[in-house]
C-alpha cells in the first residue's frame, strides 16, 4: 500500500542561510536551496540557503553547487563526474523534475533554485542516495547477449542497418535513475516494480536481433508487478535528460507479450 | 528494499506537477469515483421500483443544487475516464508515445470529456422546456 507521509526520520526542518559575502558588488544573486542530511548525529534533514554570485560561477547548476562546496561549506555532499551528462553521477531533483545538475542551466530556472536528491529514496548523504536496489533491479534483466546458436567461426554476430536503428533511443541510456524516480508507481511499488530505467533496458534486449533470449525475457517481464505497475503516466519520458523515452519501450513490452498471448 | 535507518527523499510534495501525472490521477480519482456512481444508479432504479413516494423523494435530492453538482461530476467523470480509457487503448497499440503527441492527446482528452459533458447537460435541460 502507497505510504504517502515521508516518515518521522525524514521530515525536512528549517536550515541555515549563508549570504553572499560581497552582496554589494554583484548584480547576479541566486538564492540555491539544498537538501542536506548529515547520518552523524542524528539529525533530520534539512534546507540550507546558499546565495551565490552567479556571474561568478558556471553556467549549469552543478557549477553553482561546486562553487558552494569550494567556496563556502566543503561538507555539501553530491556525486559528480563527467560534467557533460554522459555519466549520470549528478541526477538529482532540480526546480520539481529529475534532470542531471551538469546539463541544467540556471538560467532555465526562475527564482530559487531548488535541489533535492533524487525522489523516494534512502539518503545516503545530502545529494548522495542509495542506487543500491536500482542497481540489482538491472542486474535482474540479465543485461547481456544471450544465444542458442553457435558463435560464426570466422566473424562477429552481425546485424542489418534496420536491426541495429532498432536499439537507437535505447542503448543511449546512462542509468542515471532521473526516470526511474519521478515515477509514482515507482514511488509506491518500487520494491517490486522494475521502474522505467530497468524496462528501457529490458526492451533494449528483447529488442536486440542477436539476442536469442527473447522468450524467457519475457516469461521473466510477464508479472503483474516487475512491469505491469506501469500505469502510462509517462513521467519518466517527460523528466529523461537524454531525450530517451522509457515509456514507448514498456508500451512495446506490454504489446508484445499480448501479441505472443494471442 | 528500504533501509529505515535512512531518510527517504521527499516525493509528492517537492515533484512539480505536470499533465503527465495529473492525468494519470485525474484517471484513476474518475474510476473511483464513476465506480461509487454505480451504487447512485442502483439506489435510483431501487427508488423507482419502490414506488412513487419513494422516487419523487430521490428526485428531489438530485434536483437540489448539490444533488445536481454531484450529477455533473458523474456526468464529466465518467466522460473523463472514457476519453482517457481510448487514449489508454491508442497507447496499447505503442502509438501516440512521443512526449508532443501525449501533450497533444492529454489536452484533446480534456476538451473532449468538457464538450461531452456539456453536451449531456445541454440534451438533458433542453427536454425540460
Amino acid at each position: 500500500m502507497a505510504e504517502f507521509r515521508l516518515p518521522a526520520n525524514s521530515r525536512i526542518r528549517k536550515g541555515y542561510t549563508y549570504r553572499a559575502p560581497d552582496a554589494e558588488k554583484s548584480e547576479n544573486i541566486r538564492r540555491i536551496r539544498v537538501y542536506r542530511y548529515d547520518p552523524e548525529g542524528g539529525a533530520t534533514p534539512r534546507m540550507d540557503t546558499y546565495e551565490i554570485d552567479a556571474d561568478s560561477a558556471g553556467p549549469m547548476v552543478l557549477d553553482a553547487l561546486i562553487k558552494i562546496k569550494d567556496e563556502v561549506d566543503p561538507t555539501l555532499t553530491f556525486r559528480r563526474s563527467c560534467r557533460e551528462g554522459i555519466c549520470g553521477s549528478c541526477a538529482m531533483n532540480i526546480d520539481g523534475t529529475n534532470t542531471l545538475a551538469c546539463t541544467k542551466g540556471m538560467d532555465e530556472i526562475k527564482g530559487d533554485v531548488k535541489v533535492y536528491p533524487l525522489p523516494h529514496m534512502d539518503v545516503i548523504k545530502d545529494l548522495v542516495p542509495d542506487l543500491n536496489h536500482f542497481y540489482a533491479q538491472y542486474a535482474s534483466l540479465e543485461p547481456w547477449i544471450k544465444t542458442e546458436t553457435p558463435t560464426p567461426p570466422d566473424r562477429e554476430r552481425l546485424q542489418s542497418k534496420e536491426e541495429r536503428e532498432a536499439l537507437d533511443g535505447l542503448y543511449e541510456c546512462i542509468l542515471c535513475a532521473c526516470c526511474s524516480t519521478s515515477c509514482p508507481s515507482y514511488w509506491w511499488n518500487g520494491d517490486r516494480y522494475l521502474g522505467p530505467a530497468a524496462l528501457l533496458q529490458a526492451y533494449r534486449w528483447v529488442a536486440d536481433s542477436r539476442d536469442e533470449g527473447t522468450g524467457e525475457r519475457l516469461d521473466d517481464l510477464n508479472d503483474s508487478f516487475k512491469l505491469y505497475r506501469c500505469h502510462t503516466i509517462m513521467n519518466c519520458t517527460a523528466t529523461c535528460p537524454k531525450g530517451l523515452n522509457p515509456g514507448k519501450a514498456i508500451g512495446a513490452i506490454k504489446r508484445l507479450i499480448a501479441e505472443r498471448e494471442t | 528494499m528500504r533501509n529505515p535507518n535512512r531518510p527517504l527523499s521527499p516525493h509528492l510534495t517537492i515533484y512539480r506537477p505536470q499533465l503527465t501525472s495529473l492525468l494519470s490521477v485525474l484517471h484513476r480519482g474518475t474510476g473511483v469515483f464513476v465506480t461509487m456512481a454505480a451504487v447512485l444508479l442502483v439506489v435510483w432504479v431501487m427508488a423507482l421500483a419502490a414506488g412513487p413516494e419513494y422516487y419523487e423523494l430521490l428526485q428531489q435530492v438530485l434536483g437540489h443544487w448539490f444533488g445536481q453538482l454531484v450529477l455533473l461530476g458523474i456526468t464529466f467523470s465518467l466522460a473523463y475516464h472514457l476519453c482517457n480509457g481510448i487514449r489508454h487503448l491508442v497507447w496499447d497499440t505503442v502509438r501516440a508515445f512521443e512526449l508532443k503527441a501525449v501533450y497533444l492527446g492529454g489536452y484533446m482528452v480534456l476538451a473532449g470529456s468538457v464538450v461531452l459533458t456539456a453536451l449531456v447537460w445541454v440534451i438533458a435541460y433542453a427536454g425540460e422546456f
